[in-house]
């Protein structure tokens, strides 16, 4: 455990390559599943349309998505014999990104859905005697509910970087290209390499745990000035 | 929508509301609703609790639409209607008037001039930049006013504005809507408050159970109440 | 507020921007991906080897750790250049679907049956065969890769030979885990059960536990690795110059001494024996 920590100390350099892989992939995907997540699931909040019902049921249940699902469903797509081989994105980190963005948007999607349409019950009349079109309302929204959507987004972020399967298909575990941290953890693991690898974790957990607990306290005090 | 010409002697309408019904699941909010809101009018509407002053103001606002009858009001642009409890966006007091002034299509640097000026008037001006979740209650009334105001609206609706306040920052409220309508714009307000709807009303509307049961000016009303229901709303008042 | 709200687009712009442009600099120097056996990985033989191969030949090589079942598939699916894996009948049969070119042989190691240290079945000694028996007999806890890898393709032909069928059988004492070498040996070393390895990663296994080699140095318990290059005429997008290049420096005298000189704790862990053409 010991010589563990300290390596993990010593800031190696292939350490922390691995895990500004696994921020960038994971923020990415983040940033991606937001762009499509949040006006997903703001329009779900609002519309009365009839595929309303089905749309949320589905994001409801894909929010517990498998990811080895997510990363043979994806593998197959990038395969060069799949639909989508031509891009060259398997074994890369695109094809990590374009996973996980598939695995979290109905997260953020659905738990978007839900914290929009807390924020419009008081503001529904208004907005109707204002006379707001669909996006009008979409937007406001989106910027009225922003410190519980950057909630969101951090789940969204938590579960991506966190998850194994899904990059470990995708992606190949190839040291130096496309081996993040939880794959890291994996294959130390398989090595029976078992300090390491939990050394690996504590440090995923405490990044996570620093990315939130950054996130928390810029909420809690623009919250503050809102009162 | 209504055409602002008529002939000059007579009074313009804003709100026409022929034989009207609201029914929602099966239940009939109001019924057979008759109503004309004129230009310049401070009509005050009173009712008990369900009685239907709500709906008949969301009516006027045309934010729902009756189920039978028929309903002529302004353009949602001409109109502004502000609530109890006021929708307050997450945002500074200022950019709470400038959100609406710009979804009315106004454009900077008219926006903000037209915010500030109405938060003047609504004597709010010193709060412009903090954030208006956190005034005070008569003070985030009072914006929800100056947000209405700056959009100069040709009619108001206020759905009982005053039922959350403290008598000092209802008087506040009171005087603002006072000033509002002697601009010219025409005042719809719901209230339980019998003494503001002396202050307020020329004219008075006494729903009970969706029903208009009396529609007469104020003086009339309060002296001699026609309906056994407004008689014991009214004797309420003095117990 | 605006100027936090700037920032965040700021950072995460460049974020995804990151994410998508190439992941090195050095793009421009051919890369080829390799699948090869989870094994072969863990054993630490490509962190080694890779770097020397680079400088010999300026090709950089991505290595694909799977099963070897699925190293294969990867192959044909046209997802590789270059398989790198020890499963002759597989293999053999790879070339004759068309999916790779030759199979070219590039060196062996051995397998090795790993037990508890006092060894309750008796299994000792230098006959992989009669080892397995013992273990029979005495219904000791026993774990199977069961995920169709060339490791436990060769564990099944050890049990077909002592005309046992433990699997098909279904005993208690047998775990088929269906997992890797590395999670099979934790599983082992938990369970304090017997279990067939390849040398290279029990030797660069560290939670050993109880467990000690059982059985070894039997000419049957020989894994020989074959190379193959994936077909260019069924996937044009095979880089096919340069995976060439990459099996010819691998059964060259440098790449096979290279082989030769990979040690973990001053054992050598696979055993060049390309035929020279």
């Amino acid at each position: 455990m010991a010589a563990a920590s300290s390596l993990l100390l010593a800031g190696d350099s292939t350490l922390l390559e691995i895990t500004a892989l696994s921020l960038r992939v994971s923020a990415t995907a983040t940033v991606i599943a937001a762009l499509i997540g949040l006006p997903l699931g703001a329009w779900a909040a609002l519309t009365s349309s009839r595929l309303r019902t089905p749309i949320v049921v589905v994001l409801n249940a894909s929010m517990g998505l498998p990811p080895v699902v997510v990363g043979l469903i994806v593998y197959l797509l990038l395969s060069r014999s799949g639909p989508m081989g031509p891009l060259g994105w398997l074994f890369t980190p695109a094809g990590m990104v374009m996973a996980q963005t598939i695995l979290i948007t109905p997260i953020i999607a659905a738990l978007a859905r839900q914290t929009i349409e807390d924020a419009h019950v008081p503001l529904r009349d208004w907005f109707t005697s204002l006379g707001l079109s669909a996006w009008q309302r979409i937007l406001t929204l989106l910027f009225e509910a922003r410190f519980s959507l950057a909630v969101v987004l951090l789940a969204g972020f938590g579960r991506a970087i966190a998850e194994v399967g899904a990059v470990m298909m995708v992606g190949g575990n190839i040291a130096g290209s496309t081996r993040v941290m939880t794959t890291t953890i994996a294959l130390e693991t398989s090595k029976g390499d078992l300090p390491l690898a939990l050394a690996l974790g504590l440090l995923l957990v405490t990044l996570v745990l620093i990315v939130n607990g950054f996130a928390q306290t810029l909420k809690a005090r623009m919250e503050r000035r809102h009162a | 929508m209504l055409e602002a010409k008529a002939h000059p002697n007579l009074p313009v309408a804003l709100v026409k509301i022929h034989r009207a019904s609201v029914i929602v699941d099966g239940k009939a909010l109001l019924s057979e609703i008759d109503l004309t809101i004129s230009e310049g009018e401070s009509v005050v509407v009173l009712g008990a609790n369900g009685a239907g002053k709500s709906t008949l103001l969301k009516l006027c606002n045309a934010i729902i639409s009756p189920s039978l009858g028929s309903l002529q009001t302004l353009s949602l642009h001409e109109q502004s209607l502000i609530f109890q409890r006021p929708a307050l966006l997450r945002r500074t007091v200022l950019d709470n008037v400038r959100y609406v002034l710009s979804i009315r299509g106004i454009a900077e640097p008219a926006c903000t001039e037209q915010a500030h000026r109405a938060l003047t008037a609504c004597n709010l001006s010193a709060t412009a930049n903090q954030q208006a979740r956190s005034l005070s209650g008569g003070e985030q009334q009072r914006l929800s006013l100056a947000r209405a105001w700056a959009c100069k609206p040709r009619l108001l609706l206020a759905d009982e504005p005053t039922a959350n306040l403290a008598p000092t920052a209802m008087r506040d409220v009171e005087a603002l809507l006072k000033a509002v309508q002697s601009e010219g714009t025409t005042l719809v307000l719901t209230t339980h408050n019998v003494a503001q709807a002396r202050r307020l009303a020329h004219r008075i509307v006494f729903l009970d159970g969706g029903m208009i049961v009396e529609d007469r000016p104020a003086a009339e009303f309060f002296v001699s109440p026609h309906s056994a229901a407004a008689r014991i709303y009214l004797e309420g008042e003095s117990l | 507020m605006k100027r936090i709200s700037n920032l965040v687009a700021v950072t995460l712009s460049a974020i995804s921007l990151g994410a998508l442009a190439p992941t090195s600099v050095l793009a421009q120097e051919p890369t080829i991906t390799v699948s090869s056996t989870t094994s072969t990985e863990q054993s630490g033989l490509f962190g080694y080897l890779l770097p020397q191969a680079q400088k010999a030949t300026g090709i950089a090589v991505k290595v694909v750790a799977l099963g070897t079942g699925q190293t294969l598939d990867v192959g044909r699916r046209g997802d590789a250049d270059v398989v790198f894996v020890h499963d002759q009948v597989a293999e053999e049969k790879f070339i004759a679907e068309g999916a790779g070119v030759e199979r070219i042989a590039v060196m062996y190691n051995d397998f090795v049956l790993v037990g508890p240290s006092d060894d309750p079945a008796k299994a000792a000694g230098k006959d992989i065969v009669a080892g397995l028996k013992s273990v029979y007999a005495n219904k000791a806890a026993f774990v199977s890769r069961g995920d169709k890898s060339g490791t436990h393709a060769a564990e099944l032909r050890y049990w077909k030979m002592a005309s046992l069928d433990p699997a098909t059988e279904k005993q208690a004492w047998y775990r088929d885990t269906g997992s890797g070498m590395g999670p099979a040996l934790n599983t082992a070393a938990a369970m304090n059960a017997y279990v067939l390895a390849d040398r290279g990663t029990w030797l660069s296994f560290k939670n050993r536990q109880n467990l000690k080699i059982i059985v070894e140095g039997d000419v049957k318990l020989f894994n020989q690795y074959g190379v193959i290059l994936v077909n260019p005429k069924k996937h044009p997008h095979v880089k096919a110059e340069a995976g060439q290049k990459f099996i010819n420096w691998l059964v060259s005298a440098e790449g096979q001494a290279t082989i030769a000189g990979y040690k973990i704790g001053g054992e050598q862990l696979f055993f060049p024996n390309a035929v020279k053409k």
